[in-house]
C-alpha cells in the first residue's frame, strides 16, 4: 500500500458542497519506536456523521483522540503534522488543550458517569466554566438531558446517584454530559460497543438528532452501524486512511480491493 | 485417599480450622479479660473465718474469698510451713483481709485447713476509703462531734444520709480547689509572666515599676481571694469532719472513720441479685468516670480514656492531610521512575521500624529540637521552664502520626490506583484540567480507600505505648488536656493514657493483687475503646462508599 493508492481512494471524494470543519494534513503519530498513524490526510465536514471502520489496532481509536489531544496522555506519544479545527492549528503551542476539548467533546466506549448525582454528572462541565447560577444549571441540565433524549427516564430523580442508571442511560447521560458544554463537534469512541441491541438502537436514533447541531466522528465496529448513521465513512487499515467516501458509494462500491474485502467479511 | 485429596476437601478443612483457631484465640483473651476485669465489681460476700496463726491461736478474720488453689507440699516444706500430715498437695485461699491501717497488707494466703468455722454475718460492711483501701468490719455508732447520733437499726439510714452529705462536701473542696484556686493561681502566673515578658522586650526601669506597681495591686487583691477561698476551705474541712462512724473489725478492735474518708459503704451478705446488679452497674460506671486513687490501684480511670482518645483524635488531624497529600503527590505528580521507586519503598519500609525508634525521634527531634525553639521564640518569658520543650499531647500525637503516616499513603496510593482511567479522562474530556479532575472526581472516589487507612491507623496507635513514654505520657496527669479555660485544648498538657495505665498498674504498681482485676478491666476497656473508635470509622466509611459507588468497587 502506497501514499498514491490512499490519495488515489480518498480522491474520488467530493466535498466541495460541505463547509469543513477538522483537516487532518499529514498527521503521523509515533507511539514510542512504532508507527501507529501514517500520514494521515482528510477532511471532516461539519454537521455531518463521520465513521471511521476498520480491523482492530488499525488506528481509528488513536486517529479520533487526536481531534481532542486525548494523546497528549500518553507520555511516550508523538505527533507530527496538523489538525485544523476552522483552520486553526490544534497542535499550535498557543492553544489551550481545556479549551480545545471544551469545543471538541467525547464519549468513550464504556459509559464513565462520575460517582455524583445525574444532576452534577450534567453540569459538571458548566461548573467547571464556573457556572453556578442555580437557574443556569437547571436550565442547561433539562436542555441537554432531553437532547440526549434520557429527560424523560430521569426528571423524577435528577438527585440520585447515576451509578444507579442501566448501561445504556448512562450512556446518554455521557451524551447529555458532553453536550451539556455545546462543545463544536462531538467524537464517539465506539459509543454502544458495551450496550444492549435496544440500547443501541436509542444511542443511534440520537446520533441521527445530534447531527444537526453538531459535528459528529463516530468510531464503531460495527459495519451496519456506520451504514445506518453515518454520511461518510473512513476505511482505515495498519494506520493507513484506506479510502475515504460517502457512506452509500462506500457500502455499495467501494474503490478500494481492501475495503470490500473488510465490509463483506473477507478479513477483519 | 488421593481421590480426597483432590475433591481439595483437606483444604477446605485446612483452611476453616485456622479460621476456627483464629477465632478461639481472640475470643479466648476477650473472653479472659471480661470475666478477670468484670468480675471485680460484682460486690462479693464478706467471710468471718477462724484461722489458726503460727504459734497455734485463733484469730477471726473478716475477709473476702478471692480464689483457691493447689499448692504442692514440698513447695510449702520449703517456704518453712508446718504440715500436719504428709498430702501431696495442699489448698490454699487467698483471702482480701482490707484494714491496710490495721493489718499492714490487704491480701493473705491460708491454708484451707487452718481455717474454720465459715459464715457471712449480715451486718459485716464494706467501706470503701480514699486513704488505706477497704475497710471490713461491723458498724456501731455514726458520732456527730463525738456526740452517738445513731446506732442499731438506725445506724444504717443515718449512715447513707451522712455520706450523701460528706460526699457533697468534698465535691465542693475539690472544685475550689482544683477550679477557683486553680484560676487564682493561673492568675498570678500571668501577672509574673507579664513583668518577665516587660523586662525581655527591655522595656524601660520607668514602665517596669509602673507595670511592678499595679501588678501589686492585682496581686493583693488576688491574695485577698486567695484568702478568703482558703478560710471558705477550712469551714468546709471542719464541717467534713464533723460525722465519724465508729466500726469493729472481725477480731473486736474498735476504730472511728472520719466520713470525709469515705467513697462508699454496703453491706454486701444484706444485699439481693437486684441490689448486687445495681451496685455492679454503678461501680463499672464509676471506674469509667473517677479519676484514679493511690498509685492508681483504686478509683476510676477516666483521665486515662480521655487521654487516649484526645490524643487519637488529634493523631487522626494530623495524619490525615498529610498522608493523603503525600499519596497524591507521588500517585498522580511525580515521575515514575527509579527514585520514587526508592521513596516508595522507603515509605513502605517505615511502617516496619519499631515503634521505640519513633518515640526516641520524637524526643529528640520533637521536643527538644522542636519543641526547644518555640519556647525560645513563644514563650520566652517562661523559661528555663519549659512549655512545648517537655514531652506533652501534641509531641505524643505527632509522633504517633508520623508512626501510622505510611499506612495512610499506602492505602490512598492503593485507592487512587484503583480510579478507573476512563472517568479520569471523561472529566478530562469536557474540558477539565489535571488538577481540577483529581481534586473534583479522583479524590472523593479514593475517599473510602483514604477511611481504611485511617481506621488502620487508629487501631495502631491508640494501643501503642512504647514511644508515648518517651513524647508525653505520664503515670498521673492532674488536669485534663480540654477544659474551659482558654484555649481550650492544651496540647502542651501531659496525659494518661489506657495503654500506659495498663503496664503502670500491672507493672509498677506496690499492691499487685489489689491492682490485678483493675489490670484487667483497664484492658478491657482499652479493647473496647479500639473496637469503637474502629467502628465509628468504618460507619464513616461504609457511608462514603455507598455515596462513591463505583462499578469498580
Amino acid at each position: 500500500m502506497t501514499t498514491q493508492q490512499i490519495h488515489s481512494g480518498y480522491g474520488e471524494l467530493n466535498l466541495a458542497d460541505e463547509k469543513i470543519k477538522l483537516e487532518v494534513n499529514d498527521l503521523r503519530l509515533y507511539y514510542g519506536e512504532s508507527q501507529a498513524l501514517k500520514t494521515i490526510n482528510m477532511q471532516i465536514p461539519e454537521k455531518r456523521v463521520t465513521a471511521f471502520i476498520g480491523p482492530s489496532g488499525c488506528g481509528k481509536s488513536t486517529l479520533l483522540r487526536c481531534f481532542n489531544r486525548m494523546n497528549d496522555l500518553v507520555d511516550i506519544c508523538r505527533i507530527e503534522g496538523q489538525i485544523l479545527l476552522d483552520g486553526q492549528n490544534i497542535y499550535d503551542k498557543a492553544v489551550d488543550v481545556a479549551e480545545l476539548r471544551r469545543q471538541v467533546g467525547m464519549v468513550f466506549q464504556k459509559p464513565n458517569p462520575f460517582p455524583k448525582t445525574i444532576y452534577e454528572n450534567v453540569a459538571y462541565g458548566l461548573r467547571l466554566q464556573g457556572v453556578n447560577d442555580r437557574r443556569v444549571l437547571d436550565e442547561v441540565v433539562e436542555t441537554s438531558l432531553k437532547g440526549a433524549a434520557l429527560w424523560n427516564e430521569v426528571k423524577d430523580r435528577l438527585h440520585d446517584n447515576a451509578f444507579g442508571l442501566s448501561g445504556g442511560q448512562q450512556q446518554r447521560l455521557v451524551i447529555a454530559r458532553a453536550i451539556a458544554i455545546e462543545p463544536e463537534v462531538l467524537l464517539l469512541d465506539e459509543p454502544a460497543s458495551a450496550l444492549d441491541p435496544i440500547s443501541t438502537l436509542k444511542i443511534e436514533e440520537l446520533i441521527n438528532e445530534l447531527k444537526e447541531r453538531f459535528t459528529i466522528v463516530i468510531v464503531t465496529h460495527n459495519m451496519q452501524q456506520a451504514a445506518r448513521v453515518s454520511d461518510y465513512t473512513a476505511f482505515m487499515y495498519m494506520g493507513n486512511l484506506v479510502e475515504y467516501d460517502a457512506t452509500n458509494k462506500m457500502f455499495t462500491n467501494p474503490s478500494q480491493q481492501q475495503t470490500e474485502d473488510y465490509i463483506t467479511g473477507r478479513f477483519g | 485417599m488421593r481421590a480426597w485429596f483432590k475433591t481439595g476437601t483437606p483444604w477446605i478443612w485446612l483452611n476453616a480450622g485456622a479460621i476456627a483457631l483464629c477465632l478461639v484465640m481472640v475470643i479466648g483473651v476477650l473472653g479472659l479479660i471480661a470475666v478477670q476485669g468484670g468480675s471485680h465489681f460484682w460486690p462479693a460476700d464478706l467471710q468471718r473465718v477462724e484461722a489458726v496463726q503460727a504459734d497455734g491461736s485463733k484469730k477471726t478474720l473478716l475477709a473476702e474469698h478471692v480464689r483457691t488453689e493447689q499448692v504442692s507440699a514440698i513447695t510449702l516444706k520449703d517456704s518453712g510451713v508446718a504440715l500436719p500430715d504428709n498430702a501431696e498437695s495442699y489448698a490454699r485461699h487467698l483471702l482480701k483481709l482490707g484494714n491496710r491501717d490495721v493489718y499492714g497488707r490487704d491480701f493473705a494466703w491460708f491454708l484451707d485447713h487452718d481455717l474454720s468455722g465459715w459464715e457471712k454475718p449480715a451486718n459485716a460492711i464494706v467501706i470503701e476509703r480514699r486513704e488505706w483501701g477497704n475497710f471490713y468490719g461491723f458498724p456501731q455508732q455514726l458520732l456527730q462531734q463525738d456526740k452517738v447520733i445513731a446506732e442499731g437499726e438506725a445506724l444504717w439510714p443515718a449512715l447513707q444520709e451522712a455520706m450523701a452529705r460528706a460526699n457533697a462536701l468534698h465535691d465542693d473542696i475539690t472544685d475550689i480547689e482544683k477550679g477557683d484556686i486553680g484560676k487564682i493561681n493561673k492568675a498570678l502566673e500571668a501577672l509574673r509572666l507579664g513583668k518577665r515578658t516587660m523586662e525581655l522586650q527591655g522595656a524601660s526601669a520607668a514602665e517596669i515599676s509602673q507595670y511592678a506597681q499595679q501588678a501589686a495591686e492585682e496581686q493583693a487583691a488576688l491574695d485577698a481571694q486567695y484568702a478568703q477561698l482558703q478560710q471558705k476551705l477550712e469551714e468546709l474541712y471542719t464541717e467534713a469532719k464533723r460525722d465519724s462512724l465508729k466500726v469493729v473489725t472481725a477480731e473486736g478492735k474498735e476504730l472511728t472513720i472520719s466520713l470525709s474518708n469515705i467513697v462508699h459503704a454496703h453491706m454486701p451478705n444484706q444485699m439481693s441479685l437486684l441490689d448486687k446488679s445495681v451496685h455492679y452497674v454503678v461501680s463499672i460506671w464509676n471506674f469509667l468516670s473517677d479519676d484514679p486513687r493511690e498509685a492508681n490501684t483504686e478509683g476510676g480511670i477516666f483521665p486515662a480514656i480521655f487521654g487516649t482518645i484526645t490524643m487519637v483524635i488529634l493523631m487522626s488531624i494530623i495524619v490525615t492531610p498529610f498522608g493523603v497529600l503525600a499519596a497524591i503527590y507521588l500517585r498522580e505528580y511525580a515521575k515514575q521512575g527509579t527514585m520514587l521507586k526508592i521513596i516508595r519503598i522507603s515509605v513502605y519500609n517505615l511502617a516496619g521500624v519499631p515503634s521505640i525508634v519513633y518515640g526516641v525521634f520524637g524526643l529528640g527531634f520533637f521536643v527538644y529540637i522542636m519543641g526547644g525553639n518555640i519556647d525560645a521564640l513563644f514563650y520566652p518569658e517562661k523559661l528555663p521552664a519549659p512549655t512545648f520543650g517537655t514531652p506533652g499531647l501534641f509531641w505524643a500525637s505527632l509522633t504517633l502520626a508520623l508512626l501510622t503516616l505510611p499506612v495512610v499513603i499506602v492505602s490512598t496510593e492503593e485507592g487512587l490506583s484503583r480510579i478507573p482511567s476512563t472517568i479520569r479522562m471523561g472529566s478530562l474530556a469536557l474540558g477539565a484540567t489535571k488538577s481540577e479532575t483529581l481534586w473534583k472526581v479522583v479524590v472523593p472516589l479514593a475517599t473510602p480507600a483514604m477511611m481504611t487507612g485511617l481506621i488502620l491507623s487508629i487501631a495502631r496507635a491508640a494501643g501503642e505505648v512504647a514511644p508515648l513514654m518517651l513524647v508525653g505520657v505520664v503515670k498521673l496527669a492532674p488536669t485534663l488536656p480540654v477544659d474551659g479555660t482558654f484555649p481550650f485544648v492544651h496540647l502542651d498538657q501531659k496525659i494518661m493514657h489506657l495503654g500506659f495505665h495498663v503496664y503502670d498498674v500491672g507493672f509498677q504498681s506496690p499492691n499487685v493483687e489489689a491492682s490485678r482485676p483493675l489490670l484487667y478491666a483497664t484492658a478491657l476497656v482499652l479493647v473496647l475503646l479500639i473496637v469503637v473508635l474502629n467502628m465509628a470509622a468504618i460507619h464513616l466509611r461504609n457511608k462514603l462508599r455507598e455515596k462513591y459507588r463505583s462499578e469498580s468497587d
